[in-house]
C-alpha cells in the first residue's frame, strides 16, 4: 500500500458513488482491501453510466434481430445492412449532465464521443443529429444553455466535417437545471468490415492512439450517475473539453490504419477513459490486459496512477494491433501527427493489471469487472392511467386560427432555423433532404440509394402513459421515416430518465421500455444500439420521462423521395388515417388552455403499419406530390408546415358537423399521414386506400396564399410564416437576421 | 484539365471539391499532401479547400499559410496558374499574401450555413466566363469566419480595379452593405487577383453542382475552368 495514497474509508467510498453493500460486493470479489487506484476502477465501471445496473434487466425485453442487422446492442454502436455490400453504423448517445454544467464543452463533447463510437467500428461518420431538451424559457439558465449547446454542437460536428442534417428540439419547464442533449451519429462501411472491442490473440500490443491525456473529465461517469443539487456549476472540472481537430486526425489515421489491416480490435476512449476501454477489449475477447503507465502520453508530468486511469481526455482510442504490423501502424500516425504508445499487452491471466512507477496499482479479475457489476430489479411502480378527454368538457374561449397563431409562434412549434443554420448541414454534398422534413435524407456514396434518419419522442405522452408513449416514439421514427418514402430498419435509443431508486420513476423506465419493445417488435424496427441516462434529476424533481428513439432508414431511390411542402395549386388534400379529435396529453391542451392532462393518444400499430405501408406504395408509385406525417399539433399545424414550406396555401372544408372543430384540427390521433394528389390520380389513390383497409378523407385542396377553413378567418401564409420564424431569434435576442 | 486538391490536417470539403471537379471535368484531381514540397508536374489548377486547418484555433489559415506546399502555390500563380481558394481556402490565400485583406468573425458571431444569393460582377475571367455579366447565383455558405474586411485604400482599389469577383445580394438583386449575411466589407463574397488567376471566395460552388442533391449553380464556376484551361 503506498503510504501517499488516500485510506480507504466508508466516506471516500461515498464519495466514489459506490453504495456500502457496492462496496461489500468488491470486497467479497477480490477478496481484500481494494488499493486507491481500484476503487476508482470500481467507481468507474460500477456507475450506472457504464454498467447499466437499474436498466439492464428491462433491457432484455427489446427486440434486437431482424434478418439485416449485423450488430445490435452491446458494441459502439448498431449494424445494419444496407444493401450493395454497404452497412449503416449508427447509434445515439446523452451528454445530458456535462452540457448543463458547461454547455459549449458538454455538447461539443457529446458530439465527439458519438462521432468516435462510429468510426471506432470502422464506418465514415457521414450524417449527424441531436435531440435537444431545453427548460421553460423563461428560467434564466435557458437561453445561455441554448446558445452554448448549439454552439458546441456546431463548433465540433462543423469542424470535424460531418453534415449536423436533423433532430429536434423542445421546451418545458421539466427540464429547467437539467436540460437534455442527445447525439446521434450514423456512418458508412463495408459490411464485411466491421471492427470490434473484442480482442484476440495472447501476447498482442495494446496500443494507445490519440491525444494526450490530461487531468480532465476525471470521474465524468460518475458525475453523470448522481443527481445535481445546488452548486452543480462547481462540477465543471468534470466535463471534457473537445479538440475536434484531434477527432478529425484520428478518424483519418483510424479508417487508414484499418484499411492496412493493423488492427485486431479497437475501443475508444469515452465513458471512463483507459478504464473501460482496456477492460471491455480484455474481457470480450476472454483475455487479461497488462498496462503499464509509465508509458502512457500524458500532457502534464505528476499524474497518478488514478488519474490516468479515471482521466475522460477526449479523441483518445485504445486498439490491439496484429502482430508484426506495429511500425506500420505507427508511421500512419505520425503521418496524421498523433500520438502512438505501445502501453500494454494482452495476456491469458484474465487479470486486469496496472502498473505504474514499478508498483503494481491495481490486480484486479478483469470478467467479473463488468460481468459481476451490481444488476438491481428496483422496486416500481405502474404510472396511473389518465381519463380520456371529453372535448366538450372543455371550456375554449379561443378562434381555430387564433389558435393556430399561437401555436405555430410557440417555443415548441417555431421554426428552429436560428439553431441548424449553425449547423454545417451541406458538407459532403449528399444532403438530399435538408433540416426541416420529416426526416433527413443523405445521398449513400453517389446514389441513388439514400438513408433516412429521425429523432422523435413526445415526453408529455411518456408522463401520462410510459406504455402508450414508448409505442409512440418507435411509431413516430417509424412513420416519419416512411413519409419520405423510405423503409425503417432499425432504431437507436437513448432513455433519459430521473431517478430510478424511485418507484415511480422506475415505472416510467419499466412501462416506456415495454411500449418501445410492443412497437419496436410489431413494426420491424428493431434496436441495434442504444445508451441509458438516469438520474436527471435537480432538487428531487425529475425530467419528464423522454426515451429518444432515432430511427434510420433506406430509400432505394432518391429521386423518388418525397418531401412535405405543396408542390402546386389546384391539388387534392387527403387524410389517411382515422381522425378521432384525441386532445388528451396534445400541444393544444397546454398551449392555448395550459392543461398538461389526460390520457395520451393510443397508438394502434397494425394500423399504423398498415397505414405507413401504403404511403410508402404510394410515393414510391409516384402518386402522391407531398406527404407530411401527423403528429403534435394536429392536422392545422401539419397543414401550416406543407403551406409553409411551399408559400402555396389552402382551402379546407369545415370539419365534420359531429366533431368538436378544435378536437378535429387539432386532435393528436396516430398512425396519420396527409398527401396531395393531382386530380388525375385521385381516384387511384382512393382506391388503394380502400383496398389496404385505410380510412381516407378529403380535406380540401391547395391554392391561394392563405389558409381557409370554410365559416373561419383567413390566414396569410407569410403572416403564419412571420410568426413562425420569429420567436427563435427574438428569444436570443439576435433580430431576425 | 489538371487539377490538384491541397490537403490540410482539418481541410474537410476537399472531397466535395474533388468530386465536383470530377464530375464536371471528368478527370480527378491530384490530392496533394500539406507536408508536400512539389505539385504534380503540369498542374493547371490548385483547389485550396474548404475546412479548419490546422484546426484554426489560431486566426484562421495562418498556419496553413505556412505549409511546405505554398510555397510551390506561390510559384504557380506567379506564373500566371491558376488557383481557387473556397472558404477555409479564401482564408488561407489571404493569410499567404496571395490576395489582400482578412475574414474576422462573422458580424453576429455565429457560424451560419445557408443558401446565399451572388452577383458575379464580371465574366471576363477563367472562374466566371460561364455565367452572364450580372447573374445573380445561389450557392451556399458554410462558415463562422467569413466577414471580408481591408483598409479603405485596399477596398477602393479592389473596387476601382474590378476585382471584386462575387457580391452577396438581396433577393432584389442590389447588395445592402447593413444587411448582409457575415457583415463583410462592401457585401465582398469573393475576389480575385490582380492578373485574374487567383480566386478566393467564401460560398461553397462545389456543393452546388449536382441535379440530385440541390441547385446546380456553382456548375458553371468549374465549367468556366474547364474551358478557360482548354482554350491555353
Amino acid at each position: 500500500m503506498n503510504p501517499s495514497e488516500p485510506k480507504i474509508t466508508p466516506e471516500l467510498v461515498a464519495e466514489h458513488g459506490l453504495k456500502p453493500d457496492e462496496y461489500e460486493r468488491i470486497l467479497t470479489l477480490i477478496g481484500r482491501e481494494p488499493t486507491f487506484t481500484e476503487l476508482g476502477i470500481f467507481s468507474a465501471m460500477w456507475n450506472e453510466h457504464c454498467s447499466y445496473k437499474s436498466s439492464r434487466l428491462h433491457l432484455r425485453g427489446l427486440p434486437t434481430k431482424a434478418p439485416w442487422v449485423i450488430q445490435g446492442p452491446g458494441e459502439n454502436a448498431g449494424v445494419i445492412d444496407i444493401g450493395d455490400g454497404k452497412a449503416a453504423v449508427f447509434k445515439m448517445e446523452s451528454h445530458n449532465h456535462p452540457s448543463y454544467i458547461e454547455p459549449y464543452q458538454g455538447a461539443g463533447t457529446g458530439v465527439g464521443g458519438i462521432l468516435r463510437d462510429v468510426f471506432t467500428m470502422g464506418a465514415r461518420p457521414i450524417a449527424a443529429l441531436n435531440a435537444l431538451r431545453f427548460g421553460d424559457p423563461k428560467h434564466p439558465r435557458t437561453r445561455h444553455l441554448v446558445g452554448g449547446v448549439v454552439a458546441g454542437i456546431a463548433g465540433y460536428g462543423n469542424s470535424f466535417g460531418v453534415p449536423t442534417v436533423g433532430g429536434l428540439v423542445g421546451f418545458h419547464t421539466r427540464y429547467d437545471g437539467n436540460n437534455l442533449v442527445n447525439a446521434m451519429a450514423v456512418g458508412l462501411a463495408d459490411a464485411d468490415k466491421i471492427f470490434y472491442a473484442k480482442a484476440t490473440g495472447v501476447g498482442l500490443p495494446v496500443v494507445y492512439l490519440g491525444s494526450k491525456t490530461g487531468r480532465d473529465g476525471i470521474h465524468g461517469a460518475t458525475m453523470a450517475s448522481a443527481e445535481f443539487g445546488e452548486g452543480a456549476e462547481e462540477k465543471r472540472p468534470t466535463v471534457q473539453v473537445g479538440d475536434p481537430f484531434a477527432e478529425k486526425l484520428l478518424l483519418e489515421a483510424c479508417l487508414e490504419i484499418m484499411e492496412a489491416g493493423c488492427v485486431v480490435a479497437i475501443q475508444d476512449m469515452g465513458a471512463a477513459g483507459l478504464t473501460c476501454s482496456a477492460v471491455e477489449m480484455g474481457a470480450k475477447g476472454d483475455l487479461g490486459i497488462e498496462l503499464d503507465l509509465d508509458k502512457l502520453p500524458c500532457r502534464e508530468t505528476g499524474m497518478s496512477a488514478y488519474e490516468m486511469m479515471l482521466s475522460e481526455s477526449q479523441e483518445r482510442m485504445l486498439m490491439v494491433i496484429a502482430p508484426g504490423k506495429e511500425e506500420q501502424a505507427e508511421a500512419i500516425f505520425l503521418k496524421w501527427g498523433l500520438d502512438f504508445a505501445i502501453v500494454g499487452y494482452t495476456t491469458d491471466t484474465l487479470r486486469f493489471v496496472v502498473r505504474h512507477k514499478g508498483e503494481i496499482k491495481a490486480d484486479l479479475p478483469i470478467k467479473e469487472l463488468g460481468d459481476e457489476a451490481p444488476l438491481y430489479d428496483r422496486p416500481w411502480v405502474e404510472t396511473p392511467k389518465q381519463q380520456r378527454i371529453d372535448p366538450a368538457s372543455l371550456d375554449i374561449t379561443a378562434t381555430i386560427p387564433g389558435a393556430l397563431e399561437r401555436l405555430i409562434g410557440s417555443p415548441d412549434f417555431a421554426s428552429k432555423r436560428w439553431i441548424w443554420e449553425q449547423y454545417d448541414h451541406l458538407i459532403l454534398n449528399n444532403t438530399v433532404q435538408r433540416p426541416g422534413g420529416d426526416a433527413a435524407v443523405v445521398r449513400v456514396e453517389d446514389g441513388p440509394k439514400g438513408l433516412a434518419m429521425s429523432c422523435d419522442v413526445t415526453p408529455r405522452y411518456c408522463e401520462a402513459d410510459p406504455f402508450e408513449g414508448g409505442k409512440q416514439a418507435v411509431a413516430e421514427a417509424w412513420r416519419n421515416i416512411t413519409a419520405v418514402g423510405a423503409r425503417p430498419l432499425a432504431l437507436t435509443d437513448n432513455l433519459n430518465f430521473g431517478n430510478p431508486e424511485k418507484p415511480e420513476i422506475m415505472g416510467q423506465l419499466v412501462g416506456c421500455l415495454r411500449g418501445i419493445a410492443a412497437a419496436a417488435l410489431e413494426l420491424d424496427f428493431p434496436v441495434v444500439s442504444g445508451n441509458v441516462s438516469l438520474y436527471n434529476e435537480t432538487n428531487g424533481r425529475g425530467i419528464l420521462p423522454t426515451p429518444t428513439i432515432g430511427g434510420v432508414g433506406v430509400l432505394d431511390d432518391i429521386e423518388k423521395m418525397a418531401t412535405l411542402d405543396f408542390k402546386a395549386s389546384g391539388e387534392t388534400i387527403l387524410v389517411l388515417g382515422v381522425t378521432t379529435g384525441w386532445l388528451g396529453q396534445s400541444a393544444f391542451l397546454s398551449e392555448i388552455l395550459d392543461r398538461e392532462e389526460g390520457a395520451p393518444p393510443p397508438v394502434d400499430l397494425a394500423l399504423e403499419r398498415k397505414t405507413g405501408d401504403l404511403v410508402r406504395g404510394l410515393i414510391a408509385d409516384g402518386l402522391v406530390t407531398a406527404v407530411h406525417d401527423v403528429s403534435d399539433g394536429g392536422l392545422l399545424v401539419a397543414l401550416t408546415e406543407m403551406a409553409l414550406a411551399s408559400g402555396i396555401g389552402a382551402n379546407l372544408a369545415a370539419p365534420p358537423p359531429d366533431m368538436n372543430p378544435f378536437a378535429f384540427w387539432f386532435g393528436e390521433d396516430q398512425a396519420r399521414y396527409i398527401v396531395t394528389v393531382e386530380s388525375s390520380a385521385k381516384a387511384l389513390v382512393l382506391r388503394r386506400a380502400e383496398l389496404a383497409g385505410v380510412s381516407v378523407a378529403k380535406l380540401g385542396s391547395t391554392g391561394g396564399d392563405r389558409l381557409h377553413i370554410a365559416g373561419e378567418r383567413p390566414i396569410v401564409v407569410d403572416a403564419l410564416r412571420e410568426r413562425h420564424e420569429a420567436w427563435l431569434p427574438i428569444y436570443m435576442g439576435a433580430g431576425l437576421m | 484539365m489538371k487539377s490538384a486538391v491541397l490537403v490540410f490536417p482539418g481541410s474537410n470539403r476537399e472531397g466535395d471539391v474533388a468530386r465536383a471537379l470530377h464530375m464536371v471535368s471528368g478527370v480527378k484531381p491530384a490530392m496533394v499532401w500539406h507536408a508536400d514540397s512539389a505539385l504534380p508536374q503540369g498542374t493547371d489548377l490548385v483547389v485550396l479547400p474548404g475546412g479548419f486547418s490546422y484546426g484554426d484555433y489560431l486566426r484562421c489559415g495562418a498556419i496553413a499559410a505556412r505549409a511546405p506546399i505554398m510555397d510551390a502555390v506561390r510559384a504557380h500563380a506567379a506564373r500566371g496558374g491558376l488557383v481557387l481558394g473556397i472558404c477555409n481556402g479564401f482564408q488561407i490565400l489571404c493569410e499567404s499574401g496571395l490576395l489582400p485583406g482578412v475574414l474576422v468573425r462573422n458580424a453576429r458571431l455565429r457560424f451560419i450555413c445557408r443558401e446565399a444569393l451572388l452577383k458575379v460582377e464580371r465574366n471576363d475571367t477563367p472562374f466566371t466566363r460561364r455565367y452572364a455579366r450580372g447573374a445573380i447565383v445561389r450557392y451556399p455558405v458554410a462558415h463562422g469566419e467569413g466577414n471580408y474586411t481591408a483598409d479603405a485604400q485596399t477596398l477602393k482599389r479592389l473596387e476601382d480595379e474590378g476585382r471584386v469577383l462575387f457580391r452577396y445580394v438581396m433577393p432584389d438583386g442590389h447588395r445592402d452593405d447593413a444587411q448582409v449575411l457575415n457583415g463583410a466589407a462592401n457585401s465582398i463574397a469573393g475576389i480575385v487577383s490582380e492578373k485574374l488567376n487567383v480566386l478566393g471566395l467564401m460560398p461553397h460552388p462545389e456543393n452546388h453542382v449536382d441535379p440530385l442533391v440541390g441547385p446546380t449553380d456553382g456548375r458553371a464556376l468549374f465549367e468556366s475552368l474547364v474551358g478557360a484551361l482548354e482554350k491555353a
